[in-house]
């Protein structure tokens, strides 16, 4: 997995609340077996407006959203898909959990700051001004001096910053996860017996 | 003092990470045909297996044909390569599959009680957000991605960060025509599609303890469409008495862990919200969210100019009354048993409106399928102008399969109604199986209750 320190870019003024994975990436660009090449059907219903946000900033790394980005299907083709348009950071004011367990997994950096930060934000990207986003000092800045801090998971980070591979790091304590199984067999035989 | 939720999650924490999350180990997965391949395969090319193949099962359902004599081939197109892959990776790693012919084939999330393969205080997870459905059986089930559920079949774990819980309290007795899917609805419009966000939220009271399984299962179906983490309802003996002896499941609950299964008297919960199910009407999605619902007999609100553009709706118009051109009847929310028994009883010497151009029903698997037709329910559907299908998800969602010209106007027994959910430009209204019938009867969204 790529590692992510700090990140300086365009950032894409989208802004809009409650964006589902159905218009991240529709159901009809999901025929690939493989996470390639589904950037061209990203956001695409919004896309068919020539006038559009995304079209605009092609190439920009940072997206900026409303809340709730990322409801709906638990389709990991939704990080896939902004991944493939070159994009490896969200703002936002809040995520949908499981978008946000599936962002991190394919390394792509969520940050969630307060709507009034995000507001600022989207001023500052739609006047084509560059966002800096420092994940190890945990704070987004801007050429106007603007500074928003930002939480984040200190394991998502840690995995982030060093890009490390999380299953084969649980791989790792492969003798707790065994002691835990064989305790969960005695007592629960029901559950190990499954296809007996 | 710990909820429901507290007592699974620390029951099966193998261990606390450096990062400091919670390594859950995970009982039972599904996977399906939409996504399994890309997780088998991706985790084969790491050079990783399987931990346990025992607890790995993998359904056929999301672009699964559902036309009567179907094969590998799909109406999606290129969809049969995610079937015959996810054959052929499933088989290699040794999971127990449920194939497209098989007399176990089903929606995942109705088979796998069916077949007693969730348990009440297991985890069970799968790439399919609908997940949450089982927690009708107090299990902790929850939708993930492919990533994680490479990581669950690698590891027998998940890395988590405990939710916080929330309890939803619904009390009163649901009036008559009024169901689980309308009291789902009910709480969308009240408490918005965010309402649960980072919460497993627990469903209790008398509205609930009333609820057969099959109702509990459509209650907890659309906790996702509440962004909740999961929806859960306690088990009781009604729960208890579904799973017994099922082929997957103990012959009988009787060992102490069944009997802890309840949040405590003087639980703390994060959050607490409540809805009078007594005061619930027929619900029906008018917008583009599921929290854009409202009564049958009421008008639509003002609500976001989009969603209004899109459906073709203005602020004001009374929502019953609106020509509807698809009925569908299926998915993980409304497909089991009870669902076509109500919508058949409904149906009965009844004949769905001229202007109707397409009404099917779906079952949720071959086993319901096979009980509908033991009861003569085909006939009933068939005889009112329903096509009457084999087992998948179907309309729930469009693959690039059976679609409709853009604006077509369905009314839906599904879960979602976003933009394009059913297809380019579909406009998508969601409702019970009852408002469903009564609707293509009419030919316009009706009241069920105005059947006799």
């Amino acid at each position: 997995m790529q590692a992510f320190t700090t990140l300086s870019g365009q950032a894409i003024p989208f802004g809009a609340a409650n964006i589902d994975t159905d218009v991240i990436i529709p159901a009809r660009y999901l025929k690939t077996i493989t996470r390639a090449g589904l950037g061209k059907g990203a956001f695409a219903a919004l896309r068919e407006n020539p006038d559009n946000v995304f079209d605009q900033n092609a190439g920009a790394p940072i997206l900026i959203a409303g809340h709730n980005f990322g409801c709906g299907s638990s389709r990991e083709h939704a990080p896939w898909a902004l991944a493939d348009l070159g994009i490896r950071v969200v703002i936002s004011p809040g995520f949908a959990d499981i978008f946000a367990g599936n962002a991190f997994k394919n390394g792509l950096l969520l940050v969630t700051l307060p709507q009034a930060a995000v507001d600022r934000l989207l001023e500052v990207a739609r006047e084509g001004q560059p966002i800096t986003i420092d994940l190890e000092n945990q704070v987004v800045t801007t050429p106007f001096q603007d500074r928003f801090e930002f939480p984040m998971d200190p394991f998502r980070k840690h995995c982030l910053v060093n890009g490390l591979d999380e299953i084969g790091l649980t791989m790792g304590m492969g003798d707790a996860i065994a002691a835990h199984e064989a305790r969960l067999a005695a007592e629960q035989p029901w559950i190990a017996g499954a296809a007996g | 003092m710990p909820t429901l939720v507290d007592k699974i999650w620390d029951h099966h924490r193998a261990a606390t990470t450096p990062g400091g999350a919670d390594l859950i180990a995970i009982d039972r997965i599904f996977l399906h045909e939409r996504t399994g391949a890309a997780a088998l395969k991706s985790m084969a090319a790491a050079g990783r297996r399987v931990r346990d193949p025992a607890r790995v099962f993998v359904g056929m359902d999301h672009i699964v044909d559902t036309r009567p004599g179907r094969s590998d081939q799909t109406l999606m197109p290129g969809g049969q390569g995610f079937i015959s892959e996810t054959r052929a990776a499933a088989k290699a790693a040794g999971l127990t599959i449920f194939d497209v012919s098989d007399p176990d084939q089903g929606i995942v999330h109705v088979i796998s009680p069916e077949l007693g393969i969730v348990l009440p205080g297991c985890t069970l997870v799968a790439p399919d957000s609908h997940t949450c459905t089982q927690g009708a059986f107090g299990a902790l089930a929850w939708g993930i991605g492919s990533s994680e559920a490479e990581h669950a079949m690698v590891t027998g774990t998940l890395r988590l960060t405990r939710p916080k819980t929330m309890r939803i309290r619904l009390d009163g007795r649901l009036a008559a025509g009024v169901t689980a899917k309308d009291l789902a609805l009910a709480l969308l419009a009240r408490f918005g599609a965010g309402g649960g966000a980072g919460h497993a939220v627990e469903y209790t009271g008398a509205a609930v303890a009333a609820m057969d399984m099959e109702a509990r299962q459509t209650l907890c179906n659309m906790a996702t469409e509440f962004s909740a983490f999961t929806g859960i309802i306690a088990p009781d003996e009604a729960a208890y008495a579904a799973l017994a002896g099922r082929r997957y499941a103990p012959a009988a609950f009787d060992a102490p862990w069944w009997q802890s299964l309840h949040s405590d008297a003087d639980a703390h919960f994060d959050a607490e919200l409540a809805l009078d199910a007594g005061q619930v009407a027929p619900m029906v999605s008018w917008g583009t969210s599921p929290e854009h619902s409202i009564a049958i007999d009421a008008a639509l609100p003002a609500g976001p100019a989009r969603a209004h553009d899109y459906i073709g709706l203005a602020a004001g118009t009374p929502i019953a009354g609106t020509p509807i051109d698809v009925a569908f009847i299926g998915s993980c929310t409304n497909s089991r048993l009870s669902d076509l028994r109500r919508a058949a009883a409904l149906l009965k010497g009844r004949r769905i409106a001229p202007g109707i151009k397409k009404a099917l029903v779906v079952p949720g698997s071959s086993a319901v399928k096979r009980e509908a037709e033991a009861e003569g329910l085909h006939a009933v559907f068939q005889a009112a102008g329903f096509e009457w299908r084999e087992s998948g998800c179907s309309l729930c969602f469009y693959a690039g399969g059976e679609g409709f010209p853009p604006g077509s106007r369905t009314i839906s027994s599904t879960n979602r109604n976003f933009e394009g959910r059913q297809g380019p430009g579909i406009r998508t209204h969601i409702a019970s199986p009852e408002t469903v019938v009564a609707s293509a009867l009419a030919g316009v969204i009706a009241d069920p209750r105005q059947i006799a």
